[in-house]
């Protein structure tokens, strides 16, 4: 505890580093998979293409993205670009699936009273549709955000600072208490995430509120 | 013969407080006939039907089957001695049709090749395309899917069969067609089914005898379809039974000898003359082997008859038909005139409501 | 930098031995089955039961809440904690497991119970109606059923288990990882790449084969292969799979499991 309070200052900077490295692939990740979750839905095909690539860039392990990547892209490896773009691959995995069933659950019935009403396709998707897939795409991004924040912490492995890095130390060390404020910090963070999106949720679906 | 001596049944529902479902239900279910439990929603007719087979067991009371007490059989043995069929008939999705219809035969441990070949017999015998054999039931029609739920139950030839609602999953036009099937395929196998409805219409269609429940699990009044329409012992019975109930009653009245009156018909091709000839302002159009297929208007006729022509309006009653459909002929007819057939469907002739009306009232006057 | 990483692959010497490529390979193989077993023998039986019951369904609930702890820290802790008790190989080995059975119950949990939950309730009671025993009804009607949703648990949780065990090489612990935690110490990069392409490799071998599995052991009835199936139900299975899928190396997921979102 004191040790804790001793080192509020890096807990803290390393916890605003893990917060950009497990946020910003957030908020790429859903603005790459909005327009592929719409695709998916349009033609069977792509609906199998995109999301069996997907599932299979979803299965290459954390550690081994984070070397390969530079090795694919010319960065270096200490790079925290290398963390972004594979947190941001991981995200769109997820979220390209659950944003093109979050579009398809919409009620065909308001789907066509909005197309009846003269919605243009593009006019339709913004004002009806994705409105209407919030709370599925929401529950996506929960899931993507508490396992963002998971793997970011791996990256201290290869010597990404973020707060992973007490994680290693700690072991580095033989200092469990270190360990144990990394785990804590991660758990917190995860839940401060889960919260802003539910909260995000909230605002934007305020039909979802009224009781029946 | 399934007979329920005194049953109850009580839920308990949560803190020390209990509802009865089922009342000191006495009653009996004769062998190789329809008894038919109906009842508004919540009556307890779902709670009886599945005490019969032990998915819910009574708080009090007994029931046997041909004189044995089911509480000392064996539950598995028990089960695979009934046919159950349920309102979605409750189909295994990952089993094909074929195999669906096996489950009870093979869970006795028949063998799979004679198990199957009997499987097709059944899926026919229920009016199913054997090709639907090798689909699974996501790939059926609702009222296709109901047809395998029969077929299952139907499969191991158990003497009892238990139906909850079986039909009322479909529309309207499906379940008329299920219920004359279930009836026909009774007629061949005269199983003893337990069968409930809400409907007091299906009840009264399908049902050798009808139980009605009240509110409660109380027995308010068992008796035949005609009696419960002609004679309901209360006023809950007399609101459930419904309004037309005079009207309906009389389904159960054969119809009687009567003089029909003879009547001029044409050939479907009957040139304008032929129709003109017969006199008369409605002509009965008839075909090749003398069946009746509608009305005519001379007057429109023009050059000759044609399907188009015909008037569709009227039913046809049989001579060995119910007072009801002889009525309903007369009253459904564009002449006035109800056209009878007989029991081989050739035309015979017409008659008036006019002339029915007094053998109903004949028949009243008989009664009190 | 690729022509390196074919020299690397060439050389007979990472072939052979403790830590050539096979060894490396089985052993990674190794740790993945015995975790996998010991978390089917957890997670399954619990999962059919609260399924079946409808009982305790906090189990699940609280189990997929235990995702949000990160994996390399429960790794660290609790071989800090149990590695000084024990003498030999098994210090590492055995804390190692141990965090690799936590991460894959939750979604073997989370697919067994939802994968029961939404067996259609008619057919359940169909089943026992016609007779059958309750390990009749389980095995013959429940399990089948709750095939896709199981599977899908355990193509997740095995994902997550052959990425985890790469990264519980940093505590000693054998298998792929082995070549990217030496890589790291020794800044052998190439020996790291190709450390990497082997565990991506394993890791779409291994989904590969568990699709197969899941094209052949699921009734065509139930996937939706069976041509015309029910649109709604091939969405909502599609939306469970992906909430129940998450995983690469020390992935969690607190929100969303397919129960919690089937509810509303
Ligand atoms: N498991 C249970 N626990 C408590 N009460 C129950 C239970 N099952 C049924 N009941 C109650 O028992 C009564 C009879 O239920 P039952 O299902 O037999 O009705 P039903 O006549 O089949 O109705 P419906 O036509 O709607 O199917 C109802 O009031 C119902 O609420
Ligand atoms: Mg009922």
């Amino acid at each position: 505890m004191t040790w804790a309070l001793d080192h509020l200052d890096e807990i803290l900077t390393r916890a605003v580093q893990h917060a950009w490295l497990a946020g910003l692939p957030l908020v790429l990740g859903l603005l790459i998979a909005l327009p592929l979750g719409w695709l998916a839905n349009r033609k069977a095909w792509i609906h199998g293409t995109l999301l069996t690539t997907t599932g299979l860039l979803y299965t290459i392990p954390s550690l081994a993205l984070f070397i390969l990547l530079p090795s694919i892209l010319g960065t270096k490896i200490l790079d925290p670009v290398n963390v972004i773009i594979a947190m941001t691959v991981y995200t769109v995995a997820l979220l390209t699936r659950t944003v093109a069933d979050g579009l398809s659950a919409v009620d065909p019935a308001t789907r066509q009273a909005a197309v009846a009403m003269g919605f243009g396709p593009v006019a339709r998707v913004r004002s009806v549709d994705l409105p209407l897939a919030i709370p599925v795409v929401a529950a996506g991004l929960r899931v993507a955000a508490v396992s963002n924040v998971s793997i970011v912490s791996v990256a201290s492995l290869i010597g990404i600072s973020q707060l992973g890095y007490f994680l290693t130390d700690g072991y580095a060390r033989t200092f469990p208490t270190e360990v144990w404020v990394g785990i804590v910090a991660c758990v917190l963070l995860a839940l401060v995430f889960d919260l802003v999106i539910l909260g995000i949720a909230w605002l934007l679906t305020p039909w979802t509120r009224v009781r029946a | 013969m399934i007979r329920f001596d005194g049953v109850t049944k009580q839920y308990d529902t949560g803190s020390g407080t209990t509802s009865v479902a089922v009342d000191h239900l006495s009653l009996e279910a004769p062998t190789g006939k329809i008894t038919v439990l109906v009842g508004p929603s919540g009556c307890g007719k779902t709670t009886t039907l599945r005490m019969v087979n032990r998915m819910i067991s009574p708080s009090s009371g007994t029931i046997s089957i041909d004189g044995r007490d089911t509480a000392s059989m064996d539950v598995a043995e028990l089960r695979r001695g009934m046919g159950y069929v349920i309102q979605h008939a409750g189909l295994f999705p990952h089993r094909t049709v074929l195999d669906n219809v096996t489950t009870v035969p093979r869970l006795l441990g028949v063998d799979k090749r004679s198990a199957r070949a009997r499987a097709m017999e059944l899926i026919e015998r229920v009016g199913l395309d054997p090709d639907l054999a090798r689909r699974y039931p996501a790939q059926l029609s609702g009222g296709q899917q109901q047809r395998v739920g029969v077929a299952r139950a139907l499969a191991a030839d158990p003497p009892v069969m238990l139906m909850d609602e079986p039909f009322s999953a479909v529309d309207p036009v499906v379940r008329e067609q299920l219920q004359n099937e279930f009836l026909r395929l009774q007629s061949e196998l005269s199983k003893t089914i337990l069968f409930v409805t809400h409907d007091i219409d299906e009840a009264v269609k399908l049902g050798d005898q009808v139980a009605v429940l009240r509110i409660g699990g109380v027995l308010a009044q068992l008796a035949t379809p005609a009696t419960l329409l002609s004679d309901p012992v209360d006023d809950f019975v007399a609101g459930f039974v419904g309004r037309d109930r005079g009207y309906r009653a009389l389904s159960f009245a054969a119809a009687p000898e009567l003089r029909l009156e003879p009547e001029p018909t044409v050939p479907l091709g009957a040139s304008a003359e032929q129709v003109r000839a017969t006199g008369a302002t409605w002509v009965i159009c008839v075909g090749e082997s003398g069946e009746p297929l509608g009305w005519v208007r001379a007057a429109a006729v023009t050059e000759s008859v044609t399907r188009d022509l015909l008037h569709r309006g009227g039913t046809v009653a049989s001579t060995d038909g119910s007072l009801r459909a002889l009525l309903d002929a007369a009253l459904s007819s564009p002449s006035g005139r109800g056209v009878v057939a007989d029991t081989e469907g050739r035309f015979v002739g017409t008659i008036r409501a006019s002339e029915v009306v007094p053998v109903i009232e004949a028949r009243q006057a008989a009664s009190t | 930098m690729n022509g390196a990483l074919l020299d690397w692959f060439r050389d007979p010497a990472n072939w052979t031995g403790p830590d050539g490529v096979p060894t490396r390979v089985a052993e990674h193989l190794r740790y993945t089955a015995v975790t996998l077993l010991i978390a089917l023998v957890i997670a399954v039986p619990i999962g059919a039961w609260v399924g079946h019951t409808g009982r305790m369904r906090w189990l699940v609930t609280g189990a997929n809440a235990a995702r949000a702890v990160p994996t390399l820290g429960l790794l660290f802790a609790v071989s800090m904690l149990v590695g000084p008790l024990i003498k030999s190989d098994l210090a590492f080995v055995i804390p190692s497991i141990a965090v690799l059975v936590l991460l894959a119950v939750p979604p073997l949990l989370s697919g067994t119970y939802a994968g029961i939950e939404s067996v259609d309730p008619e057919a359940r009671d169909a089943a026992s109606g016609m007779g059958m025993t309750g390990s009749q009804v389980l095995w013959q009607v429940e399990l089948p059923c709750a095939l896709p949703l199981f599977l899908s648990g355990l193509r997740s949780a095995t994902l997550q288990v052959i990425a985890t065990a790469t990264v519980a090489a940093s505590v000693s612990l054998g298998g792929l990882g082995r070549y990217l935690i030496d890589g790291l110490a020794s800044r052998d990069y190439t020996q790291m790449v190709a450390g990497s392409v082997l565990v991506a490799l394993l890791a779409l071998v291994a989904d590969g084969v568990l699709a197969l599995l899941e094209r052949y052991a699921v009734s065509p009835g139930i996937s939706g292969r069976a041509s015309r199936v029910a649109r709604t139900r091939a969405t909502s299975r599609a939306t469970a799979d992906s909430t129940l899928s998450v995983g690469p190396a020390g992935a969690t997921a607190l929100a969303g499991t397919s129960s919690e979102r089937d509810r509303t």
